[in-house]
């Protein structure tokens, strides 16, 4: 059963779709080359796979953001959900080895939690989801500076930190292969999978007219709850890898709900939900990192990131408005 | 459909002051049983200094969120004012007025860039005053550290800390500035047209309105009360503080000062004078945990859970009116 009849679409426009990824690769090429040509040893593999490794947790957080934008909502407690983690966490495994894969599990818990409430306080209570989650972000940041008197008590044991700083040495050709990397390679499988089954079709039927989805017999309220789920667990992966590869501290997850969003609409992701692939959107994360990283190698201050993640949100919503509205 | 269906086009007291009226005597009655006092003086102006600088930002709130659209970069634009006022200022008090102005005008161009970006470019209120606002934390984050500037002396005295009785001057200028913006939205063509676009834009258009130049003169005029709430704020700390706004978390608590005060965060229907009502309500929950001694980080996650709630009670009645 086809569950929303899509709008015949020109035939000259059916190639260059909007929330294709081509449009987002050719940028990502670009960057390689500049990357290339000011810095080829970036491009030697060690130090790729490293920085592939570095990026997997921004990646992750946009492929979570991208399940909630898709289906037309936004997560802006992702950050905040972050930091929690790491702070739990480390309080928690008070650096004893045993305890790492209860807390592992733990973590995966709490987030889906965090993503259920806020969920089913978009979705019940008809709160607009950017206040819901500001709230959110509010009341996580509060009671983790709360529940551990100002500053992160704890360590982290070295079983959790392995995921965010080890790799899998003597890969031949590659050099070593950081765990932070095969998680996310894992993670993108059951993303791609997940967006082609059922689910994902819902999914963006929802976010592209919720009111035809739900006259097509779909739960919105169900399928945007879960959407909201897998954004806290992208988070809780991302916080376990960050934690490991970064350490504990309050600045943990500062600022990356604005860097998911951006890598997100950088992937060709309509703001508003119904367009755009899980694919584009993590393509657009390690677009953004890779950015950052040529910045980085040409002086650039890091406080500008902010602006430049503006200026990118601004210019791609820009682009699409205007090429929608000529349709 | 009866006659009565007809009526609540003339609200009459928005039930936020049925709120506010409750909150303070829930409030006195818990500081009474903890062993302080409520409403004397110190608290009544520090109450009322807290319900200026959030009065300013969501006086200027209401307007945009009326006319259907929003504004999230305020809190940017309350710390820009208040360096580029104190930087302009650098303690002297003859550069007073030409600081004042300056920082008037750069809030208002960015109010101008943000309704640009709304109307021209068609871009979604939500992302494009995010964007706006990334823009300018990043220039914020780069340029400074600390704050910078010095703020007038003469500013300090008058608008930070002179007061009438209990009341401070600067709530005599919010109540101004509300007074200013209930007349403008009930007694002039901008209001009403203003209304009619958050309304509905396309009947608005239909009726020959210019939805465009109506929206970017309303998103000018919210920027310029978060700017007027950033020289505030100037002569109150003395200096520019390029953190000031974010860390007041004037945008989400301007937001939510609105919803209370019973305008629709979808436009359309409200006013200016239930805002007053939310920001008190908000300055009063926050003397009473003040009294109380509450945690400030326990403060920070009662904050997070009263603006859920109150948003979500607000859905509520509106999803009910709409059944109805």
């Amino acid at each position: 059963m086809q569950l929303v009849q899509r709008r015949p679409l020109p035939p000259r426009r059916v190639r260059l779709r909007p929330g294709g990824v081509l449009p987002i690769l050719a940028i990502l090429v670009v960057l390689l080359v500049l990357v290339g040509i000011r810095q080829p040893s970036f491009l030697d593999p060690p130090s790729l796979m490293s920085f592939l490794g570095r990026s997997a947790p921004i990646i992750l957080l946009a492929a979570g953001q991208y399940f909630v934008i898709v289906s037309g909502e936004f997560d802006l407690s992702v950050g905040s959900l972050v930091t929690a983690q790491v702070v739990v966490a480390a309080r928690l495994i008070d650096s004893d080895p045993a305890r790492t894969w209860p807390v592992v599990l733990l973590l995966l818990a709490f987030g889906a939690l965090v993503g259920l409430v806020n969920g089913l306080i978009t979705t019940r209570l008809r709160v607009p989801s950017f206040i819901t989650t500001l709230g959110m972000f509010l009341i996580l940041v509060g009671a983790v500076y709360l529940w551990s008197d100002g500053a992160p008590k704890g360590g982290l044991s070295e079983e959790f930190r392995r995921f965010g700083r080890r790799a899998v040495e003597d890969v031949p050709l590659l050099g070593r292969v950081p765990y932070a990397l095969l998680v996310l390679l894992a993670v993108a499988v059951l993303a791609v999978v997940l967006m082609r089954s059922d689910f994902g079709r819902t999914l963006v039927a929802v976010g592209d007219n919720p009111r035809t989805a739900q006259l097509s017999g779909v739960r919105v309220w169900r399928t945007r709850t879960v959407a909201f789920i897998l954004s806290g667990l992208a988070a809780a992966v991302a916080a376990i890898l960050l934690g490991g590869y970064s350490g504990v501290s309050f600045q943990a997850g500062a600022g990356l709900e604005f860097g998911a969003i951006t890598a997100v609409v950088l992937g060709g992701v309509a703001l508003g939900g119904g367009r755009g692939s899980v694919v584009g959107a993590m393509l657009g994360a390690l677009t953004l990192e890779l950015l950052f990283a040529l910045m980085n190698f040409y002086g650039v201050s890091g406080a500008l990131r902010s602006t430049v993640q503006g200026a990118i949100i601004l210019l791609a919503v820009a682009v699409s408005a205007t090429r929608s509205s000529s349709r | 459909m009866s006659v009565l269906s007809l009526l609540p086009a003339r609200r009459p007291v928005p039930g936020v002051f049925v709120a506010l009226a409750i909150t303070l005597a829930i409030g006195w009655l818990v500081v009474l049983v903890d062993g302080g006092q409520l409403f004397n003086q110190s608290t009544t102006v520090s109450l009322l200094h807290v319900a200026a600088g959030l009065g300013f930002v969501a006086v200027g709130q209401t307007l945009v969120i009326l006319g259907g659209s929003l504004d999230l970069s305020v809190a940017y634009v309350i710390s820009l004012s208040t360096l580029v006022a104190a930087e302009t200022m650098n303690g002297s008090d003859g550069a007073l007025l030409p600081a004042i102005g300056l920082a008037l005008a750069v809030s208002a161009g960015v109010g101008l860039l943000n309704g640009l970006l709304v109307t021209k470019f068609r871009i979604n209120a939500f992302i494009a005053t995010l964007g706006v606002g990334l823009l300018l934390k990043g220039y914020l984050d780069s340029n400074y550290d600390g704050p910078a500037g010095v703020t007038s002396p003469g500013l300090v005295q008058s608008l930070g800390y002179q007061r009438v009785g209990p009341v401070p001057l600067s709530f005599l200028l919010l109540l101004a500035v509300t007074g200013a913006a209930w007349f403008v939205l009930s007694r002039t063509r901008f209001g009403h047209h203003l209304v009619a676009v958050g309304g509905d834009p396309e009947v608005a258009r239909l009726s020959g309105v210019r939805n465009d130049r109506v929206l970017v003169a309303a998103h000018v005029l919210c920027s310029l009360c978060a700017g007027l709430a950033g020289v505030y704020l100037a002569s109150r700390l003395g200096s520019g503080a390029p953190r000031v706004g974010t860390e007041g978390l004037y945008d989400l608590e301007s937001i939510a000062a609105v919803v209370i005060g019973g305008t629709l965060l979808a436009g359309g229907r409200g006013g200016v004078v239930g805002t007053v009502g939310g920001v008190l309500l908000l300055a009063s929950i926050d003397a009473i945990f003040n009294q109380l001694e509450v945690d400030a980080f326990f403060k920070q996650v009662i904050r997070g859970v009263i603006i859920i709630a109150a948003v979500a009670v607000y859905a509520r009645r509106t999803l009910r009116k709409a059944a109805s």
